[in-house]
């Protein structure tokens, strides 16, 4: 028998065909009279081939590494895929992260406005909430003005920030202007149309409804003759004549229009839509209708279009005044039932107004 | 936007004939028609040179062992099943790195190669441990082992090479080194 080492030569010299003659023939019979070196023979030659496989392959890596060495892979490169401009390059590489970002910031940005309430204050920024800036120019006019008259100053000698109207609930002292127009206010005062100013004092404020009742708290202030005018508890209806009195300056202004609509901006219910030509100073001031009845009180108009005012409905003013509790007031509030007012003239209409319309002044 | 590379491209069935008798000539005409098609895959999906180069030497070799086992049909062009293999390999490969592509810019029809590319996952397997069992095995078998089985020489030129008195004792020490090399072959 022979050795491993001798058999393990043999077989190698047999795959490389190096045997011949007998050599061969007695490796060749061997191979079939005994399996187990038949075996041998075709294990060894597996793993040889294994060898040259992994022999060739490693040629052919390297020989592939030298032809890859030999290419102009810069040219092939510009060939094949010429790169873009750059900030298209960034845009394909970062548009996913931009999408995100912007859906994070859009996300952000409505989740702040609306936790801020931003949307739904959005509503009332189309409208102009008539409460009148007093500028520097009429504050000094007024200064001349009182000057060259050499009225007896009463109340303070500054014109107000800001002005608006308001007009008598009660004989005792009671008014009534837009939340609006007192809003921020240190001190309120108001002046009749003869020039009088009193110190009022807030006594109530619904800003659902845009609403404020004051109460004149000034010892020169003398009570009223009876109010001419009433309040209407029923809505009024579109085309209904109406006129209201205001302070756009320091004069009482007339303004004659009719009810447009029965809703106010966006659909909002408490108040009308009213056509009337209204400027900054008309909030707070009474609408009233042919017969002398309130029937809103001037809030506001819409910005960027023209002939449409807004009117708080009169039932609400009502409504604020009911809510206000009683017991807390110095002195009875009773609105005033009694309409004197119903078939005058215009003309006597407003002179038996004028005196319970006041111009409030904030400061 | 699709761009058709163009260049002079050579009969597949040369190729193959090229591929049986290792012409070199054949290789580097097949490398240089088809890597640009390649690159052009790689670099628009997500990859660079380094990659396609990669890639392509891989398909080449899946393309050498189908070919050289002899049961190579030759029943898609070889341009197809370059491609094919490739973009199999890139995909994968890319799975691997954790990076996913939506859509794949495709620039040449695809054939399904994943019975290929099975039979070359286990070829290259036998390969790493080849690889590694012949590293381990160290100087001078694996140079021995490499010169006789590889390179095909003699055993006298083997015996002059290293320095041996008589061919007997070269053939000692190739039979040890065999032994040796097997051992660490069949041990992983």
């Amino acid at each position: 028998m022979k050795s491993d080492l001798e058999l393990t030569n043999l077989i190698d010299a047999y795959l490389k065909g190096e045997l011949t003659g007998t050599v061969l023939s007695d490796f060749e019979q061997l191979r079939k009279s005994d399996p187990s070196f038949d075996m041998k023979v075709v294990e060894h030659h597996n793993f040889i081939l294994n060898l040259s496989d992994y022999g060739s392959r490693v040629k052919l890596s390297s020989d592939m590494n030298i032809i890859h060495e030999s290419l102009n892979i810069q040219a092939m490169k510009d060939e094949v895929a010429p790169e873009a401009p750059k900030h298209i390059r960034l845009w394909k590489k970062y548009r996913i992260n931009t999408a995100i970002a912007a859906s994070v910031a859009f996300v952000a940005i409505s989740a702040t406005l609306l936790s801020t309430g931003y949307f739904s204050k959005s509503i009332s920024t189309n409208v102009n909430l008539l409460r009148r800036e007093i500028n520097s120019i009429k504050r000094s006019q007024n200064a001349l003005i009182k000057n060259i008259n050499d009225k007896p100053a009463k109340g303070p000698a500054d014109p107000g920030e800001f002005g608006g109207t308001g007009f008598a609930l009660s004989t005792n002292g009671y008014l009534v202007t837009n939340f609006h127009v007192i809003k921020g206010a240190d001190s309120l005062y108001v002046q009749n149309s003869e020039g009088e100013a009193f110190k009022v004092k807030l006594i109530y404020i619904d800003p659902a409804y845009d609403l404020a009742v004051l109460q004149i708290t000034d010892p020169s202030f003398e009570k009223l003759a009876s109010l001419p005018y009433s309040f209407k508890k029923a809505a009024s209806d579109v085309g209904e004549d109406v006129f209201t009195i205001g302070f756009p300056r320091d004069e009482q202004v007339l303004g004659k229009g009719y009810v447009s609509a029965k809703n106010g901006y966006a659909g909002d219910t408490v108040a009308y839509q009213v056509s009337i030509p209204v400027n900054p100073g008309n909030s707070g001031g009474p609408l009233l209708d042919n017969r002398g009845n309130v029937i809103g009180i001037i809030n506001g108009k819409q910005a960027l279009l023209d002939g449409a005012a807004f009117a708080i409905k009169s039932s609400y003013i009502l409504k604020s005044i009911e809510a206000i509790p009683q017991d807390s007031l110095e002195e009875k509030l009773v609105v005033n039932k009694k309409n004197t007012l119903a078939g005058l003239s215009r003309k006597d209409q407003f002179k038996k107004l004028e005196p319970y319309i006041y111009m409030v002044k904030v400061y | 936007m699709k761009k058709e590379v163009k260049s002079s491209v050579p009969a597949d069935s040369e190729v193959v004939l090229g591929i049986l008798n290792d012409s070199k000539e054949t290789l580097s005409r097949l490398y240089t028609s088809y890597f640009p098609m390649v690159l052009q895959l790689v670099l628009k999906n997500n990859g660079n040179e380094d990659d396609a180069k990669d890639v392509f030497q891989e398909s080449v070799i899946v393309l050498y062992n189908k070919v050289k086992a002899g049961n190579f049909e030759l029943n898609s062009k070889l341009k197809t099943f370059l491609y094919s293999v490739c973009r199999r390999l890139w995909l994968k490969r890319l799975n691997e790195q954790s990076k996913t592509i939506r859509n794949v810019q495709d620039f040449s029809e695809i054939i399904a190669v994943e019975d290929d590319l099975e039979k070359h996952e286990e070829k290259d397997r036998q390969f790493a441990i080849m690889e590694s069992a012949l590293q381990q095995l160290g100087e001078p078998c694996k140079t021995i082992i490499e010169d006789y089985y590889i390179q095909n020489r003699s055993m006298q030129e083997i015996c002059e090479k290293f320095g041996y008195t008589n061919a007997d004792n070269a053939k000692t020490q190739k039979y040890k080194c065999l032994q040796r090399l097997k051992k660490l072959f069949f041990q992983t």
